[in-house]
């Protein structure tokens, strides 16, 4: 912080942990904490196809891995990331279009973002399961 | 923004090849065109996961060595990483102060995605291929 601002006597915006964020911002934090998830999620992709490329050994660690209480675990929160981070992507590349700017449209963009993650991951799941 | 008014530069002599203006459009047409192309490929690669749950190798073998399959999984995965190394930047660049570790830190994510990439489309060449 420089001097001007040390000695100045202006009222200070609310501090992160005080401030109580929209949801619209939750989302958006959570869009780059999806982001980083996923892109540690990527080892995981790599580590299935390169086990197929060494062999049906290799495939069949990775099988078993991921077929277990941990591995589904993480398959369900990759789902998950993946589901939000591609629906709150579709709203990002909206309003990149310069549309649904209003605070109306974003609530209303809010509701179809959680309900898109939600109903996406519970279709895929139920599929995959039933 | 904040430079200094005293400058004899001309604004424009600042902005000419200097300032900000360098490759942020590229970065960010970059990002948007990866994410497009990601919606309808994230689809697919989810219902072939859900397709392929119950895969043994030889039926995982079977399901890659379809020239389709293995085509949309190659294209899957370069777009997949070239978006990932591009918003694991902007993430760097906007939470990590220190500009040394901020200039590590994104190489060694680029490093990595670029080779995960390589790693993963060879894997899906070499069962393709039957080698």
């Amino acid at each position: 912080m420089t001097q001007a601002a040390k000695s100045s006597a202006r009222p200070l915006s609310p501090h992160l942990q005080i401030y109580r964020l929209p949801l619209a911002a939750w989302l958006s934090i959570s869009h780059r904490a999806t982001g980083i998830g996923l892109t540690a999620g990527t080892l995981l992709l790599t580590w299935w196809l390169a086990a197929a490329a060494y062999g049906p050994d290799a495939y069949g660690v990775f099988s078993d891995f991921i077929s277990s209480p941990f591995g589904l675990l993480i398959l369900f929160g990759f789902s998950f990331a993946l589901f939000f981070h591609l629906c709150n992507g579709i709203r990002h590349l909206l309003w990149d279009a310069g549309k649904n700017f209003s605070i109306e449209a974003t609530k209303r963009s809010n509701a179809f973002v959680i309900a898109g993650t939600v109903v996406l991951t519970a279709i895929a799941w139920l599929i995959a399961y039933l | 923004m904040s430079g200094p008014s005293h400058s004899l530069r001309s604004p424009l002599g600042r902005a000419l090849g200097l300032g900000s203006a360098k490759e942020g459009l590229h970065h960010w047409w970059t990002q948007r065109l990866t994410s497009i192309a990601l919606i309808p490929l994230v689809m697919w690669f989810v219902v072939s996961l859900i397709g392929l749950r119950q895969s043994d190798w030889e039926q995982y073998t079977l399901w890659i060595s379809n020239p389709i399959n293995a085509t949309v999984m190659i294209l899957f995965l370069g777009v997949t990483f070239h978006h990932a190394q591009s918003g694991m930047q902007v993430v760097l660049e906007d939470y990590v102060s220190s500009h040394g570790t901020r200039i590590a830190s994104i190489i060694a994510v680029k490093f990595i995605c670029y080779a995960l990439a390589a790693l993963s489309i060879v894997s899906v060449l070499i069962v393709a291929f039957g080698v």
